[in-house]
This record gives C-alpha cells, sequence and structure tokens, in this order.
C-alpha cells in the first residue's frame, strides 16, 4: 500500500477566510450566475442575509500538509468527490480546516495495479463547529507508482 | 427569481449544455481554485502525462453540475454532493448536465430533497452523482 506510515496523519490546521472577490471570481470561473454569489444587495436580503459561495468553494481553500507526506506532482486521477455541509458558506467565513490521510489501499483491475488514496479534509468555524466536511479518493495508476516506490 | 420548489419523486431537472470547454475557462477555473496542474492548461504537460490533449478539472465537472440547483438558491441549499468520476473532459467538448429527484422527506430542519445527477459528453457520461438539498422549514410556503 501506498503511504502505509501516513494513514490516520493530519496536517496542521490553517485558517482561511472567505473572501467577496474570490467568490465572485470562483463564481465566474464555473459559470454561475447566481446573484446570492455576487450581488450584496440581493444577498442580504436573502434568508443568508450575506453572500453565499457555492457548494465547490471549498477547493479552494489552504488544508496544510501532512509532515513528509510527498505526492507525485503529475498522474494523479481525481475518482470520486463528496462534500457534506452542516450550514451554508458564507462570505466573511473564517474556517479553521485541515486534511487527514484515512485510508490506502490497493486494487488489480484491468488497468494494472491501482493505488486508492482517501482525503478527508474539514473545515470548522471560529466556535469550533463543523461547517462542512468533503471526501476525496485519489487514484494512483501503476506508470505514476513506479516513480514513487 | 424562481418559484419555491415542489418537486415529486421522479420530477427531471431542466438539462443543461453549457458552451463547449475551452481554454479561457480552464485557466480561469486553474487561478479562482488555486490548482496549479499544468495537465489542465498546457499541451506539453498533458502529452508529457500520457493524455491526448488537455482536460478539465474535474472538479469544474461538479460544478457544472452544481448549476441545477444554483437557480434555487433563494429556497434552499446544498447539503451534500457526490460525484464519481467516469471518463476525462478535453478542451472543445461540450457537456450536457441534468437530474431527477429520487427521494423527497421530511426532517427536523425541513424538507429534504435528494437528487441524482450527471454529466455527459454525447452518450458518454463523465461523472455521476447525487445531491441533497435541504429546503429549510418555511422557506418553500409548503406545510411540513
Amino acid at each position: 500500500m501506498l503511504y502505509e506510515g501516513f494513514v490516520g496523519r493530519s496536517s496542521e490546521s490553517v485558517w482561511n477566510i472567505v473572501e467577496r472577490d474570490a467568490v465572485r471570481l470562483f463564481a465566474e470561473a464555473i459559470a454561475d450566475p447566481s446573484p446570492l454569489y455576487r450581488d450584496e444587495e440581493a444577498a442580504g436580503r436573502s434568508r443568508y442575509g450575506r453572500l453565499l459561495a457555492p457548494p465547490t468553494f471549498p477547493r479552494t481553500f489552504d488544508y496544510g500538509r501532512v509532515e513528509g507526506l510527498q505526492l507525485p506532482p503529475a498522474g494523479l486521477i481525481h475518482g470520486e468527490f463528496r462534500i457534506s455541509y452542516r450550514r451554508p458558506l458564507l462570505v466573511g467565513d473564517e474556517l479553521l480546516c485541515h486534511l487527514t490521510l484515512k485510508d490506502s489501499y490497493d486494487k488489480r483491475g484491468r488497468r494494472g495495479l491501482l493505488g486508492f488514496l482517501l482525503f478527508e479534509r474539514t473545515g470548522e468555524d471560529q466556535e469550533g463547529n463543523l461547517v462542512f466536511t468533503t471526501n476525496d479518493t485519489v487514484v494512483v495508476t501503476e506508470a505514476v507508482r513506479a516513480g514513487i516506490e | 427569481m424562481v418559484a419555491p420548489p415542489d418537486w415529486k419523486v421522479g420530477d427531471g431537472l431542466e438539462e443543461r449544455t453549457p458552451p463547449p470547454i475551452n481554454r479561457d475557462q480552464l485557466r480561469k477555473y486553474a487561478e479562482a481554485s488555486g490548482d496549479p496542474n499544468p495537465i489542465h492548461l498546457s499541451d506539453e504537460a498533458a502529452e508529457t502525462a500520457g493524455l491526448p490533449g488537455v482536460i478539465a478539472h474535474g472538479m469544474l465537472t461538479v460544478a457544472t453540475m452544481g448549476l441545477l440547483l444554483s437557480p434555487y438558491l433563494e429556497h434552499g441549499h446544498v447539503k451534500t454532493f457526490r460525484s464519481r468520476f467516469s471518463g476525462m473532459v478535453f478542451l472543445g467538448d461540450r457537456l450536457r448536465v441534468g437530474g431527477r429527484v429520487t427521494g423527497v422527506d421530511q426532517t427536523a430542519e425541513g424538507r429534504l430533497y435528494t437528487f441524482e445527477v450527471y454529466a455527459r459528453r454525447d452518450g458518454d457520461t463523465v461523472a455521476s452523482g447525487g445531491i441533497e438539498f435541504l429546503v429549510p422549514h418555511g422557506a418553500d410556503g409548503l406545510q411540513p
């Protein structure tokens, strides 16, 4: 198994701020026209009371690094993504974020020996309440594995 | 602004076909998301990685599926969103995203709608997944 000794290890937590301009740029990049992401007045009148961030916005955050874990710079494949929210993410939120390598396992398939890495990322607000959790499955192909081992 | 949703199991979300993937969008997404991976920006880097050309970010496809519920954000928000990637998306690809309601549940927080969603290029599914969308009590004007 790849990075077996790192399973269960976490990064040091990093503070991230949901900034208005970053949300606007992100909403433009994903071509999402919702006024709730960019129009302060519309957002202020909405039940959120302030600007909302798109559901995939936590992709932009810094989650720190697991000490010593060096992933290959290229060739990793994103297999699955999941995000779960306790509450919507809003502009102005300050979140303490970190990531954990939750699991690593191998499977042999049509495309040879594949490695699977499961990462969990979380964001907590200033009171320590969990706001979101993401789970990503990253696939390491045999060719990429050759460069690691 | 759209009317508050009152979906039933089996209802379909209107399919959307955003413009074909182009370099400018990938550059914008790379900048906005902070993803520096050159396989999304440079033909040379993509070829070195054994790809026939530049590919789109998987998370851009997820965000495109997210457009399906964007018109309803006034009334509710995304609780969970999951996606499994089953194909690569290349420059010039025109994606078609859609979904349908698979569950409507009354919860302590409000009405929770479950959707199956997909992103397809012609007949190929490049991503499929699910969204749980919560319409809090009182936000839909419906009786619990």
